[in-house]
């Protein structure tokens, strides 16, 4: 090569590098592990609440990868993260079978509502039983927006349907929209056609765009939604950071993370509710 | 001024070439001895441009050859003869900047460069526009700066291809001022021109092509008082050649 | 949408009253800037030595990479994706959910068009320069570093249309990045979350910056190489 050939490398080599050292300025701290989480814990502001407390007391970094319950379940899968913290016990369990953690936590429950538009096209507003309103609106035929993700929410509504002795797949047509989108765009979704969803509470007071939407049904037993926490097993994958991934979960369910969860409020209103003792929550 | 050794004679040995079965170049042998200015002439489409390029190795002979008298034309493995096109291409770079790209290419270090360039510049009257973009030049100063770029590689032999087709007078008048030099400095330049006069002024030996064939191979004084061929007197007396 | 919502949004993005925005845009202007130099110290040398020579298959190629310019970006960063997660075959690199897989996917996204854009220039100039370049002996890989030199004008504007793909790129940067906040949260994965929270003032108000970022970027490029235009010829 000549002159002006490595000149011009020169040159280019310039121009790459200086972005590059831009690249890796974020500090690194003793450790950092990846928790796989639901959007509602996202969305609902919890973890930028608790995070700082942990990292402040362990030096613990967390990265939390917001996504629907089975595909961050997939992603404890696959070994892409330390730990997950989810909420469809079944799926749960299913995981732990596998082999893919060791233990699954309980950790906190919030509650799942029903809303719909002001005007109430199926008449369900004010109700307290999940299952009426949903045969209410089955009969009506009122627009129901679905996540169709198959994410905690998404899970805990099939579910419901079951339980509300509706066959789904016989009685859905054009008023059932399933979306196959985060918890945000279903209700965004919902917001513009008028239609009813069902959502986590925190997601719902963190929601901005309600347009007509409000509260139709709220306080059924059965809208209660379990939260567990699972260290991802080191057996499957060595590469996990099973000290931190431990450390994290311990002080999710001790008393320094309950309290935490119990603190975090969104208008004076308290979004998740601790139950880490509570045995075969 | 190349001291004892030297790239020439340049010997051509039934030189041809042709495109698609259509030949443009016919069996032409001859020998260019060193120094002097050799034209070649004839009319547009004759087989000059492609002639300078086949001697300049742009382009592949399909039959016969181009010997340099040192075996590859070169000096130290850089070539030793340059070409000056036509429309010669500009760097989009400054005048300088033009002259320092081709003594990198020929891989000349940085002081030698700098030095090489200066010279040249003064030499060809371009110092003044070093810093100018090559492209905004006029005609006249684009085809000195060309030129200007293949003496600063120091080359033995020049092939210069319609170097004033495209000038003005004054323009034309620099440039064969610019070639007279460089022959006296013991360069070997083959023009190509169709310029009869132009080829009476400059040329030592003139070499007339028409139909990718050589006609006439004489001296210039030869050639133009008593030519030899019935193409050649035609020629002369500017009769349409097909 | 009340106009007032968002420019009351606009008012506090700017006015750095949101905290974690200049991060944002730090990283992805890091992110994309390095992807786009990445894919430029690769992809200009490739275009051109694709432009300067003749093999077998050379047509198919340009053809493929041209189709790849199209290439969605869900289904890049699916596969960067898949490449990088622990079970992949690049999984020991530990690069998911990080920075590095974010630039990696938009390089995968910004090369075809980098390598495209500089082949086609570079071939109109060739056409020019071959003989002049030949003459010199430059001739193939040789010639690469004079014709990049010389198209440099014009390939900025190449790297403009790649930096342009890459930063306004959603899909990819989510599925591999994860959108961590303070890590790999890029401003179309904070407007797209922003979106889905509901907040539209603040993603359109996110939205915006981006938009003013890509202009003044533009605006640059353009001064720069009308200038250099100028002072080149």
């Amino acid at each position: 090569m000549n002159h002006f050939t490595r000149r011009t490398l020169l040159a280019i080599a310039c121009l790459v590098a200086s972005p590059i050292g831009a690249e890796a300025q974020s500090p690194a701290p003793a450790a950092t592990i990846v928790v796989a989480s639901t959007t509602s814990t996202q969305d609902s502001g919890l973890f930028e609440y608790i995070l700082p407390i942990f990292t402040k007391k362990t030096g613990i970094a967390v990265k939390v990868i917001a996504q629907g319950t089975g595909q961050a379940l997939d992603t404890g899968r696959r070994g892409d993260a330390d730990v997950v913290f989810v909420h469809a016990k079944a799926a749960e369990e299913k995981f732990l079978a596998e082999g893919f953690s060791e233990a699954r936590r309980p950790v906190m429950y919030n509650d799942f509502v029903l809303v719909g538009p002001k005007s109430d096209p199926a008449g369900v507003a004010g109700g307290k039983d999940i299952a009426a309103a949903l045969a209410a609106i089955v009969a009506k035929k009122a627009p129901f927006v679905s996540r169709g993700d198959k994410s905690g929410t998404h899970m805990a509504e099939l579910a419901l349907w079951k339980s509300a002795g509706i066959d789904l797949a016989a009685a859905r047509a054009d008023w059932y929209r399933e979306i196959g989108q985060g918890m945000g765009a279903t209700l965004n979704t919902a917001s513009a056609m008028n239609g009813y969803a069902l959502t986590d509470r925190g997601t719902w007071l963190g929601f901005k765009n309600r347009g007509d939407l409000v509260i139709a049904v709220e306080g059924d037993r059965r809208l209660f939604n379990q939260y567990g926490v699972m260290a991802v097993s080191a057996k499957k994958f060595p590469h996990v950071k099973t000290r931190e991934a431990e450390s994290f979960v311990n002080w999710l369910t001790g008393s320094e993370g309950q309290k935490a969860i119990a603190d975090h409020k969104i208008g004076g209103e308290q979004l998740f509710f601790p139950n880490a003792d509570q045995p075969g929550a | 001024m190349h001291g004892p050794t030297s790239i020439m004679p340049l010997r051509v040995e039934g030189l041809s070439f042709e495109v698609n079965g259509r030949r443009l170049l016919t069996e032409v042998d001859l020998t260019l001895d060193r120094g002097g200015v050799v034209a070649l002439v004839g009319p547009n489409g004759a087989g000059k441009s492609l002639f300078l390029r086949l001697c300049h190795g742009l382009l592949t002979p399909s039959a016969g050859a181009v010997r340099w008298g040192d075996g590859d034309g070169r000096r130290a493995g850089v070539k030793a003869h340059a070409m000056v096109f036509q429309k010669p291409v500009m760097l989009r770079r400054s005048v300088g900047a033009n002259l320092t790209h081709a003594l990198a290419a020929a891989g000349h270090g940085r002081a030698a460069r700098r030095r090489r360039v200066e010279e040249a510049l003064v030499r060809f009257r371009l110092d003044h526009l070093a810093d100018r973009p090559a492209r905004v030049l006029s005609g006249g100063e684009q085809q000195r700066l060309a030129i200007a770029r293949a003496w600063a590689l120091d080359v033995e032999t020049l092939f210069l291809d319609e170097p004033t087709s495209q000038l003005d007078p004054a323009a034309t008048r620099a440039i064969e001022e610019t070639i007279v030099m460089l022959e006296g400095e013991g360069r070997t330049i083959v023009l190509a021109t169709h310029d009869l006069a132009q080829a009476r002024r400059l040329a030592r030996r003139v070499l007339f092509v028409l139909g990718g064939r050589i006609h006439e191979d004489a001296p210039a004084a030869a050639f133009f008082t008593e030519p030899k061929t019935p193409e050649g007197i035609a020629f002369l007396a500017g009769d349409l050649l097909a | 949408m009340e106009v007032a919502g968002f420019l009351a949004a606009a008012a506090e993005i700017f006015g750095g009253s949101i905290p974690g925005f200049w991060p944002i845009v730090g990283l992805s202007l890091g992110v994309t800037l390095t992807a786009v130099a990445l894919a430029a110290l690769i992809g200009m040398p490739a275009g051109a030595l694709l432009a300067v020579s003749r093999f077998p298959g050379r047509t198919i190629l340009i053809v493929t990479i041209n189709a790849l310019m199209g290439l969605p970006p869900v289904v890049a960063g699916l596969l960067i994706f898949l490449l990088l997660s622990r079970s992949g075959p690049l999984g020991f690199f530990g690069w998911l959910f990080t920075p590095k897989a974010m630039i990696l996917a938009q390089v995968v996204l910004v090369l075809p068009i980098v390598v495209a854009l500089t082949r086609q220039t570079i071939e109109d100039l060739w056409r020019e320069y071959a003989e002049h370049l030949a003459s010199l002996d430059l001739t193939g890989i040789r010639a690469v570093p004079t014709l990049l030199w010389e198209a440099r004008f014009s390939l900025l504007t190449g790297l403009l249309a790649g930096f342009g793909r890459a930063s306004a790129e959603v899909g990819a940067v989510l599925i591999v990045g994860g959108n961590i906040v303070g890590h790999t949260r890029t401003m179309t994965t904070a407007i797209a979350l922003e979106t889905s929270k509901g907040d539209l003032p603040l993603a359109l108000g996110l939205g915006a910056a981006l938009l003013v970022l890509t202009l003044g970027l533009n605006i640059l490029a353009f001064g720069v190489g009308r200038v250099g235009a100028r002072n080149a010829g």
